[in-house]
């Protein structure tokens, strides 16, 4: 038997409000499948299975906030000897004992997501005010249509505050249509202090609170001429229909996945005081929500993925982070951050690292700027790439080492 | 087609990229790309959505004089049939 845990998805959640269960038990589960939906202070998070199995019993009920750690369901696996292997095991036997949700996690878990909630406890932070679920439990559930929820998450609606026009009370999409209307005429108005909003700025506050607190930073900056890899870019996307032209992004992207190969000492977390580097490369991506907040969800073994796949990736991954419909394995799996902020025309980005990761990789504008090579001064396009780095786990040399090899791939774009 | 069928058309691409957007307070002559805060991956999604709806395929070359409404409507019209 697996007792199948609240995830954290993300070093600042603290508890999570079951949405939806996507299965029932005696259903039969494969390693990946979504077997719930949970709200988070970022949106609709699907969650998923990492065993293969069947599922015994469902310990939450619709609209529980349930703390990181606590036990949701209880799984029965195929070969009960064989706990989940491969990248990161998120279930992990706990035993026979089942306790109320409010059960701090076991001591000595392996399970990342409960690691990083026990190693949040001790760096006690301010408790965010309690999260009003989105469903009251029991009797009071709150009656709404997928398609309407869908459109509550794209619209950003807090469905707290929607008015069910349908039978029993049902939230229908013509009520978030209603709602979104009434949002909009008040846009102007300040938020609610329980609006999602404010709920993304508390958990972000936590999260680079505690990082500035825990992390000793270091910041490494290099130049990158990138005018190989846009002349190669530019004569790639000339032969490519607009669907499938590559952005700058994704080679900077791929620089970074390749560079860790290199130095693995950056990839990965730090952990009950301990430097846990990481195989599987899963770069989390930063994607402003244009609301306000910031999400950086993972694309998984950036290093194995080809160009278009990383493009094709990425785009599906913006695309889905803003209209609220991550998968708990992209919310939890990134083993170092890349933020681009060259779209706004920041020149250098001096990044904080979100915990517990070991570093961030800050990109800025590619821009003309004079470049004196072999005692010549010319005009180059050039990029500034910087690194922010936790010194408990590495020392600059690593960071110098690392940014070297980035710029190496660049230089030889062809090859990516 | 119309220069208000091509607006019509550019705002529901808009729409799909920028859902929260008030398009009706977009001005003709505003910096899309600024006002709406979109990012390059959000300007290609764009040009996707333009070549879907009227098949006009943009070359990388042009995305830099497509920077106001009126430049996008002014040179999807004189391609547009």
């Amino acid at each position: 038997m697996i007792e199948f845990c609240m995830p954290s998805l993300g070093a600042d959640m603290e508890k999570g409000v079951l949405v939806e269960w996507k299965v029932k038990p005696g259903d039969r589960v494969k390693r990946g499948d979504i077997i719930a939906d949970v709200e988070t202070e970022k949106g609709v998070i699907e969650i998923e299975v990492f065993v293969d199995g069947v599922v015994e019993q469902l310990l939450v009920k619709q609209g529980e906030a349930v703390p990181v750690g606590a036990v949701m369901a209880i799984i029965r696996c195929e070969k009960e000897d064989a706990p989940p292997t491969g990248t990161e095991p998120h279930v992990e036997k706990i035993g026979e004992k089942k306790d109320s949700l409010d059960q701090p996690p076991e001591p000595g878990l392996t399970y990342k997501a409960c690691s990083i909630a026990k190693h949040r406890e001790t760096h006690p932070l301010e408790q965010p005010s309690e999260a009003k679920p989105l469903v009251s439990d029991g009797k009071n559930r709150l009656k709404i249509s997928p398609s309407a929820r869908k459109l509550a998450a794209e619209l950003v609606i807090d469905l707290t505050t929607v008015h069910g026009t349908g039978p029993e009370g049902a939230i229908n999409r013509s009520d978030i249509e209603q709602a979104a209307q009434t949002k909009k005429e008040t846009k102007k108005a300040p938020a609610p202090p329980t609006g999602f909003q404010d709920k993304m700025r508390q958990a972000i506050a936590a999260a680079m609170a505690r990082s500035n607190k825990d992390i000793p930073h270091y910041y490494l900056e290099t130049r990158i001429d990138m005018s190989h890899a846009l002349h190669w870019l530019e004569m790639e996307n000339r032969k490519r229909s607009i669907k499938e032209r590559l952005l700058p992004a994704v080679l900077m992207i791929k620089a970074v996945a390749l560079a860790l190969g290199d130095v693995p000492e950056l990839n990965g977390y730090w952990i009950d005081d301990r430097h846990q580097p990481r195989e599987g490369v899963h770069i989390g991506f930063a994607v402003s929500l244009r609301q306000g907040g910031l999400i950086a969800p993972a694309i998984h073994d950036a290093d194995l993925k080809s160009l278009d796949e990383l493009m094709e990736g990425l785009r599906d991954l913006i695309i889905r982070t803003r209209a609220g419909r991550l998968r708990s394995s992209e919310m939890t799996d990134a083993t170092i951050t890349v933020t681009n902020l060259g779209d706004l025309g920041v020149e250098t980005v001096y990044g904080v690292i979100y915990p517990p990761q070991l570093a961030l990789v800050g990109f800025g504008k590619i821009m003309e700027q004079p470049w004196a090579e072999n005692g010549m001064l010319g005009i180059r396009q050039v990029l500034k790439a910087t690194l922010a780095a936790d010194h408990r786990a590495t020392d600059g040399h690593k960071g110098a080492q690392f940014l070297d090899a980035i710029n190496g791939y660049l230089q030889e774009a062809d090859k990516l | 087609m119309t220069k208000t069928e091509i607006k019509d058309v550019i705002f529901r691409v808009l729409g799909r990229i920028a859902p929260e957007a008030n398009l009706d307070e977009l001005k003709p002559d505003d910096n899309i790309q600024k006002t709406l805060d979109i990012d390059s991956f959000d300007s290609l999604t764009f040009f996707i959505g333009i070549n879907e709806e009227l098949g006009v395929d943009i070359p990388e070359s042009d995305y830099g004089q497509l920077v106001t409404l009126t430049d996008i409507i002014d040179y999807l019209s004189a391609r547009v049939e």
